[in-house]
């Protein structure tokens, strides 16, 4: 069975979908959309580091994502200038790196379309192992951090006066961001990682009045969003990857709707 | 003062700094079990600061603190929550710690505020909300409670039922509360100890060594004697025509 492509890419979406569906929502909690598209942009780096070294991508990639990270950190610490500038000059100055590298590795040839937009229907055994385990344990520490990541995202003052750990869990949790986006690299490329992040947990956010709840429907989302995806790309031909996006968007309009309507209840 | 084993906080000469400018400096107190102390001072005096200092919010600090309590629960004076966060009230109450539903309820029950049990925390008023952060603090029954200005915003019947609440849950858990209030009647009839900050102790002691402390006097002013002389006429100054006091 799992030699069909279509069944591995079906089970690598899905395996990627759980465990975006919670980080998801802490990002939009957290205000992080533009760090996640950060360090997935500097995951072109990772990937051309990984063909070099001929190392894992999944493992390069999240060498490449948590070290600009720290850089970031660093940065926030040393300059005055406002976190969406540093996310920038980070974002776009590893991507650059990433391709002028590419341009010297002449003897590789680089699928660019395929790192940028991703290429799920080539995901191999390995890849579904490395989803398979990477992302089970990425949803295990999130859980232990729970409790502290969410207490210090609602205030961190009282996450930090009550005996919880705030910090640590920060760093965790970036962490475990740079872990997701090298795991989902290959199927959805560096441009959507982040639209697979937010799209679901922002679908999730629209019909949802408490944290649990929101984190289980962002997780449903992707789920959904991942099949009908991957569907609708093999009925009409269309690329794997936009396909799951543009399918997340149509569950996001979706909840819109639902919005509506409640808001006509209750008037 | 008492036996060491009931202190629960002890601050030493503590300070803290940002940006070259002190925003408190030689604080020492210590908040011991059942006892209520209370921070009073102007605005900017560094009574927040304190309190931070005093939870441990603050690492990089002057001076010592010694925290031998980790069951701790704090009404922070400003609080912004992020409304891209679904939080209910309910969600709210286990923030920091696991309750089970009896806790919850009988919190907020003492607080009034138990109807709001499944309601949007961005949908309460300002005073509903300052109920729901005092019922969020003494639901974990912790050994130190720590209210930086309770009640502000709740409406007057309640500010006096909540400053009775406070007094009666300091009674009943024996806990250590460190309080920063305006409410001068407050400060003085219910509390222990109070300090009273300028951007360092001017003064301290029981509530009526501080009423009769010139420095208060000087830092409060005529409006804030005649409240105290209420609790103890002694009227042992004389106001100049410059608005200048004078010990007789």
């Amino acid at each position: 069975m799992l030699d069909d492509f279509f069944i591995r890419a079906l089970l690598a979406g899905l395996g990627v979908a759980i465990v975006t569906g919670p980080l998801g929502c802490f990002v939009i909690w957290r205000r992080l959309s533009y760090f996640g598209d950060t360090l997935a942009h500097s995951a072109l780096l990772g990937v051309t580091l990984a063909y070099t070294m001929e190392f894992n991508i999944a493992f390069s990639v999240f060498i490449i994502s948590s070290l600009i990270a720290l850089i970031l950190i660093q940065l926030q610490k040393r300059t005055n200038l406002p976190g969406d500038a540093l996310l920038g000059l980070l974002a776009h100055s590893s991507l650059a790196v990433g391709l002028v590298v590419i341009g010297f590795l002449t003897f590789i040839r680089f699928d660019i379309m395929g790192l940028l937009f991703g290429d799920i229907l080539a995901v191999t055994l390995d890849d579904l192992l490395i989803i398979w385990i990477g992302g089970p344990l990425i949803l295990l520490v999130l859980r232990l951090i729970w409790k502290s990541l969410f207490a210090s995202t609602v205030n961190y003052e009282l996450a930090e006066a009550e005996g919880l750990n705030p910090d640590r869990a920060k760093a965790i949790f970036t962490i475990l961001m740079a872990g997701i986006i090298a795991i989902s690299i290959k199927m959805v490329g560096l441009l959507l990682i982040t639209g697979m992040l937010i799209i679901p947990a922002a679908m999730a956010r629209n019909i949802s009045d408490s944290p649990q709840k929101m984190v289980v429907y962002s997780i449903i989302g992707g789920v959904l969003s991942v099949i009908l995806g991957l569907f609708s790309s093999l009925e009409f031909n269309t690329s794997s990857g936009p396909s799951i996006i543009a399918s997340a968007l149509f569950l996001f309009i979706l909840s819109l709707l639902n919005i509506k309507q409640s808001i006509k209840l209750k008037n | 003062m008492s036996s060491n084993q009931n202190i629960l906080v002890k601050l030493k000469q503590a300070g803290f700094c940002i940006n070259d400018k002190w925003l408190v400096k030689g604080v020492t107190l210590q908040i011991e079990k059942g006892k209520i102390v209370t921070l009073i001072g102007p605005n900017g005096s560094g009574k927040s600061t304190t309190a931070k200092i005093a939870l441990g919010i603050y690492k990089k600090i002057d001076g010592e603190v010694e925290k031998y309590t980790n069951k701790v629960g704090y009404v922070p004076q400003k609080i912004s929550i992020d409304w891209t966060l679904p939080l209910r009230v309910n969600d709210f109450m286990t923030l920091t710690e696991n309750l089970k539903a009896e806790a919850i309820n009988e919190a907020l029950s003492l607080t009034g505020v138990i109807h709001l049990k499944d309601k949007n925390l961005g949908d309460l008023s300002g005073g509903e909300f300052q109920r729901v952060l005092l019922a969020r603090a003494i639901s974990k029954k912790p050994e130190l409670l720590v209210l930086d200005e309770p009640v502000q915003g709740v409406d007057f019947t309640g500010e006096i039922a909540l400053y009775e609440l406070i007094k009666k849950i300091s009674d009943k858990l024996n806990c250590g509360i460190l309080l920063i209030s305006h409410d001068l009647h407050t400060v003085m009839s219910a509390t222990d100890h109070v300090v009273c900050l300028n951007g360092h102790v001017c003064c301290s002691g029981t509530p009526i060594d501080v009423a009769k402390n010139n420095e208060y006097k000087a830092l409060f002013g005529e409006q804030a004697s005649q409240i105290l002389t209420r609790y103890q006429h002694r009227h042992d100054h004389i106001h100049t025509d410059k608005g200048e006091i004078k010990k007789n």
